[in-house]
């Protein structure tokens, strides 16, 4: 069995490093900022932004809906790779759920920071009108939560069995890894119960993901507005967060296995399987970017054809060729070669893709909500623009360091690369115990 | 200027019969008197207006309370039997500004953007500039109140949209949704005096008082109605460009005037802001045309950048 305790040496939660303290304090650093600038904002009102009655969302709503997208991951590699027999996926489905995890907390805690009223919160419930696609979040954010939850918790049940037998010598810790995992024995009863939940929930995690980029992409397309009242909104939505999700997921893992070491698990192979992942997104997204930005052209009333040139040429041309250059051109011509998609190279176009994202996101807000039907008029000048204020970036990013956080803390405490199942894979155990048939 | 308690509003019914758009008084009570009006001698009488705008003296006996039932309005369904509508005749329209500054002033606005804005319009380079007032339109298929998620927006069977402040959660989702522009959000703690911060808020009236974190809008003045008067920038315009009235009725006057709503708008090919969109706005416009003072005139008072005087001398 030395071969099985060196994996469940190798596999096991990890001390932080003096690098990961730094990492950990930092975050909480931000945190804290963003928790003052919030209570501040809370204070005086949300005069502390730079948002006003035309920029009426502005940085946390785009911030929002980045983290929807990147939740999406989860359900893509954990339920779609895992409902195709897609075995390569085993080293990094758990990242990839507790990326989803993280996100959709964040996306769930970052819509209240924009509210102006959270104190009512409450009504939102208590009042909730079901024709408005705000309702319609509430209800699929919350849903999403608890399946990512489940889908994170439930393969997660063996190891933490096994991380109680490794932490023998640490009995608190011990103690609670023997909590969460439930009591798991192994036993045959419980494995056809588990793989029966994992299955269901796989299958039922697709089409609420699908639901909830949709939903998202409905928030702004049951508008009139310019710019997003389309049809193609849902799709573009779902395409945008296939792509930033992939990218997430390609940075994150790669991170972890530069800093666990894990270069035997997580191989060359699996990036290039990402890579190619990736490409798939960024040319699905191409393809709906080319709908949304390029074909109006065609028959543009004249508000939508100053839309678009501002975008092409005009105040937002800097930033539109960014995250169009950035997040669609690089990735598919980079990531075609066989070269490109080598680990590092992979990496960095992976944070490009997921920094463009997140413009990309703000794009989508903004320009649109400075481009009323009438003229803006009868408001001070400044009214006309919108840049995030302090407190606005303090604030997104003390969700983003929130973020990293959860998944910094989830990496820290559970094991980021399934043991049990990589162990069977490899054939290191057939554990005396039944294996699924 | 006296401040209106909304709580004795219903006090002020019994006084409301001067204007005769929502008068008490049904076509019914009224015909009955003319037809004998020897009878009105000796009793106290009342003035009222008939849908032609003649002044006609009745006496009160014959007046009979109906549809408004006194202890049957409820906020949230409004005016029994009314729907209110608004014509904005562009060609009057100066700019001359009395109208925002009366709703500024009497909905104690104090934010950057006021609720009624008159826009510097010109459709095409071809085309003449025109002045043009907006007050929320009142949708019949209002946007907003189908994006709200909680019901603090809400259309009232008299055709007015209203806000509920105490349950608005802030969102904004309405002004996004909102085609014409004219919801504003108190971004911070609204700076109105103290008695008007302590009034209990109610959609009736709004701004009285506006809370921070919540969306406000023009009301179409529910507290002036219930006094029988007109709205606020109604009865400030110098120039008679706003009338208001009841569809039913099919009147609508600007106080000094009173046209069928159905005539006027036909023979002035009057029509309504973003028909295309199918928000069927409750306010219509009369187009500029033969304009009473020319364009010019307005540019005087115009403000690109301002459209809430700052009431302390600044």
């Amino acid at each position: 069995m030395s071969a099985y305790q060196q994996l469940v040496e190798e596999l096991a939660p990890r001390k932080f490093s003096k690098a990961g303290v730094i990492w950990v304090i930092f975050l909480v650093v931000l945190i804290i900022a963003g928790v003052i600038a919030y209570i501040d904002q809370i204070v005086q009102g949300q005069v502390v932004t730079n948002m006003r009655d035309y920029a009426l969302w502005g940085v946390y709503i785009s911030n929002f809906v980045f983290f929807v997208a990147t939740s999406f991951v989860g359900s893509m590699t954990a339920a779609i790779l895992r409902l195709t027999n897609n075995s390569w996926r085993t080293p990094l489905v758990r990242i990839a759920e507790i990326i989803a995890f993280a996100a959709i907390i964040m996306a769930g805690i970052t819509i209240v920071l924009d509210m102006g009223r959270p104190d009512r919160l409450y009504h939102l419930f208590i009042n909730a009108r079901l024709q408005s696609p705000i309702t319609w979040d509430v209800i699929i954010i919350t849903t999403y939560i608890a399946i990512s939850f489940l889908i994170l918790y439930l393969p997660l049940l063996p190891d933490l069995a096994i991380l109680k037998k490794y932490y023998k010598d640490k009995p608190t810790l011990s103690k609670w890894y023997g909590k969460l995992s439930l009591n798991w024995t192994g036993s045959v009863a419980q494995r056809k119960i588990q793989n029966k939940t994992i299955q269901m929930v796989a299958v039922l995690i697709i089409p609420v993901a699908l639901i909830l980029q949709t939903i998202d992409a409905w928030l702004f397309s049951t508008t009139y507005r310019i710019g997003w009242d389309s049809t193609n909104f849902g799709p573009y939505f779902i395409a945008g967060a296939f792509l930033v999700g992939t990218g997430c997921l390609i940075a994150t893992v790669y991170i972890i296995r530069k800093v666990y070491k894990l270069e035997k698990y997580i191989t060359d192979f699996h990036f290039d399987r990402l890579g190619k992942m990736l490409v798939l997104a960024a040319l699905i997204y191409t393809y709906f970017n080319i709908n949304e930005y390029l074909l109006p052209y065609y028959t543009t009333p004249e508000a939508e054809a100053k839309h678009l040139h501002e975008l092409y040429f005009g105040h937002y041309a800097g930033m539109f060729w960014f995250v169009t250059i950035g997040g669609l051109l690089l990735p598919v011509v980079v990531l075609l070669f066989k070269k490109g998609r080598a680990p590092k190279v992979l990496f960095w176009v992976s944070v490009v893709v997921v920094i463009t994202s997140w413009w990309k996101r703000y794009l989508i807000v903004t320009p649109t909500l400075l481009e009323p039907f009438l003229p803006i008029q009868g408001v001070p000048e400044s009214w006309r623009t919108y840049w995030p204020s302090l407190h606005e970036w303090l604030i997104t990013f003390a969700t983003l360091a929130g973020a990293c956080l959860i998944i910094t803390l989830l990496v820290r405490y559970l094991p980021v690369i399934p043991v049990e199942r990589t162990a069977l894979e490899k054939g290191i155990i057939s554990n005396g115990k039944e294996e699924k048939s | 200027m006296k401040k209106e308690d909304p709580n004795k509003r219903r006090k002020f019914l019994s006084k409301g019969l001067q204007f005769g758009l929502v008068a008490t008084a049904g076509g019914i009570a009224l015909t009955k008197y003319l037809s004998e009006p020897a009878a009105a001698e000796s009793e106290d009488t009342v003035e009222l207006m008939t849908t032609d705008g003649t002044l006609v003296q009745v006496p009160k006996s014959e007046l009979h309370d109906h549809s408004q039932a006194k202890d049957g309005y409820n906020v949230r369904e409004g005016f029994p039997g009314k729907k209110f509508v608004m014509v904005i005749d562009l060609a009057r329209c100066k700019n001359a500004l009395k109208c925002q500054e009366s709703c500024n002033k009497n909905h104690y606005i104090t934010g950057d953007n006021a609720w009624l804005k008159v826009y510097k319009m010109q459709d095409s380079e071809a085309a003449a500039p025109y002045w043009m007032p907006t007050t929320c339109m009142h949708c019949d298929k209002p946007p907003c109140v189908t994006v709200c998620p909680v019901d603090a927006t809400f259309k009232r069977k008299d055709g007015i949209v209203l806000i509920d402040n105490e349950r608005c959660i802030g969102c904004r989702f309405c002004m996004a949704a909102c085609p014409y522009s004219i919801r504003v959000f108190n971004w911070n703690e609204p700076e109105q005096p103290e008695e008007i911060k302590s009034m209990p808020p109610n959609p009736d009236y709004a701004g009285m008082p506006s809370i921070k974190g919540t969306v406000d809008k023009c009301d179409f003045c529910p507290h002036m109605i219930h006094q029988g008067e007109l709205p606020h920038c109604v009865t400030a315009c110098p120039n008679g460009v706003f009338f208001f009235g009841d569809k039913y009725e099919d009147t609508v006057t600007n106080g000094a005037e009173t046209f069928r709503l159905s005539e006027l708008l036909k023979n002035k090919a009057g029509y309504r802001l973003m028909e295309s969109l199918g928000t069927e706005p409750s306010v219509y416009y009369l187009p500029p045309v033969n304009r009473v003072e020319p364009f010019e005139q307005g540019l005087e008072f115009y403000d690109e950048f301002n459209s809430v005087k700052k009431t302390k001398e600044s």
